[in-house]
């Protein structure tokens, strides 16, 4: 039997990757290696559970079985790969059992950044970057009253939103002068802080956690600012990076992400990555509609169809219903400002060098030009 | 009225409000949606994906 394509990964990238593959091949041999339990289930859901009224139990879309009849596929569950022999073209499991691959895909996704803290409960702060955490964040939080989140930006935000609209008392923290600093200017983030603030949501802006330490059954967090906090959960949502251990581990080339062509080509030409952990022509962009993409061209290149990966305009929505938010970041030090437009319930926001369009930030009521600027945005990766 | 999710980033299209910005007038069902629009937030396809009902 000839030797499989091996992903590894079985998130939103490895599936769709899987999917997109038997779309175009039904007899090529596929194997997927997970650490999970290998269940299917929308990532962006985590941070609007409550919204949605979605327990972790609720979000699986297939488990693991379902999915290995639907792909016609070999998964490995609760399996971690320990290492990659790229001269022999075999990967070993931690169970010790070794498979040999014809093409091997790394969609390892990203890990949450840590921020070191103070205090005897800095290692108790939640993060939630999969189902599994997600279980447990809602274990966590029920029957609570109050939750700290570390981190303004956009799934910050999102769970600031989905909290606050749960009648917990949430209070958020972070460095900037306003939520989305890194993706806004500032006056449309100052209209998203306004419109949750209105929800209840407490701005502890400009100043980070220094401390974090337990007080009876709760955490009293010490801010930079003097100021203290005491609350029943705390919820870190500083951002993630790609994990890059596995790629470092094989002497692949990374830089921010794992480095790979516009064939989503590693430096092995038998390696390949997408999602998450990948950085495609310098770009490292760690949302659905990018990875989508990739999962096309790819799935083309491993069937034979050697296909480079095109992107287009790409706006971000961002769910924060209590002031709707698309972002389409201008490309990074891209010459040109932003002209910004108030209108009487959000922002319109152009990022522009001379005439052309090269960004906008939407906020509120002006969400609705989406479709229409976007039509205006060159492509990101022509 | 019925209303559909797509499986990969949680978008909801609802049939009584349709996707007027692609054209797709209010009260338009799933089935006459045309095949070849994709989930505006993450680009998936119509027909590549199940949309569940919700």
């Amino acid at each position: 039997m000839s030797k499989p394509i091996i992903i590894i990964g079985t998130g939103l990238a490895g599936y769709n990757l899987a999917r997109e593959i038997r779309k175009r091949d039904e007899q090529v041999a596929l194997t997927l290696v997970t650490r999970d339990d290998g269940a299917f289930y929308s990532k962006p859901m985590l941070s609007n559970g409550f919204a949605k009224d979605k327990l972790a139990s609720d979000l699986p879309m297939a488990n693991a079985d379902k999915m290995q009849q639907d792909l016609n596929a070999s998964i490995h569950t609760h399996s971690s790969v320990t290492s990659i022999n790229t001269q022999q073209k075999i990967i070993q499991l931690d169970s010790g059992e070794t498979l040999a691959y014809d093409k091997l895909v790394l969609a390892t996704g990203a890990v949450p950044i840590q921020f070191p803290m103070d205090g005897d409960a800095a290692n108790q702060v939640l993060t939630v970057n999969d189902l599994q955490d997600y279980a447990h964040f809602r274990e966590t939080v029920a029957g609570k009253k109050s939750i700290a989140i570390i981190g303004p930006g956009l799934i910050g935000s999102e769970f600031a939103n989905d909290l606050a609209g749960a009648d917990y008392e949430v209070h958020v923290i972070g460095p900037d002068n306003a939520p989305l600093g890194r993706l806004l200017p500032s006056e449309a983030g100052n209209m998203l802080q306004e419109a949750l603030a209105a929800l209840g949501v407490q701005w502890h802006l400009q100043t980070l956690v220094t401390a974090i330490n337990k007080q009876q059954d709760q955490f009293r967090l010490s801010l930079k600012s003097g100021n203290e906090i005491i609350v029943d959960v705390v919820l870190s949502a500083i951002g993630l990076k790609p994990d890059l251990s596995l790629a470092k581990q094989s002497e692949l080339q990374t830089n921010r992400g794992i480095v790979t062509n516009r064939y989503l080509q590693t430096s092995n030409e038998d390696i390949y990555a997408l999602g998450d952990c990948a950085e495609v022509e310098d770009l490292v962009l760690p949302f659905v509609m990018p990875l989508m993409h990739c999962a096309r061209a790819l799935a083309a290149t491993l069937t034979g169809e050697a296909t480079e990966v095109v992107y287009p305009a790409m706006p971000v929505v961002v769910k924060t219903p209590a002031h709707p938010v698309v972002v389409s970041p201008p490309p990074f030090e891209a010459p040109g400002e932003w002209e910004v437009e108030a209108l009487p319930d959000g922002v319109k926001a152009l990022f522009k060098a001379g005439e052309d369009l090269l960004g906008f930030a939407l906020t509120g009521s002006a969400v609705s030009e989406k479709q229409a600027l976007t039509k205006l945005l060159p492509a990101v990766l022509p | 009225m019925k209303k559909w999710q797509c499986v990969i980033c949680g978008l909801v299209y609802d049939e009584s409000e349709g996707w007027p910005q692609d054209g797709i007038a209010p009260g338009t069902k799933w089935e006459d949606v045309p095949d070849d629009w994709q989930c505006p937030e993450c680009g998936a396809g119509k027909d590549d994906f199940e949309m569940v009902e919700i």
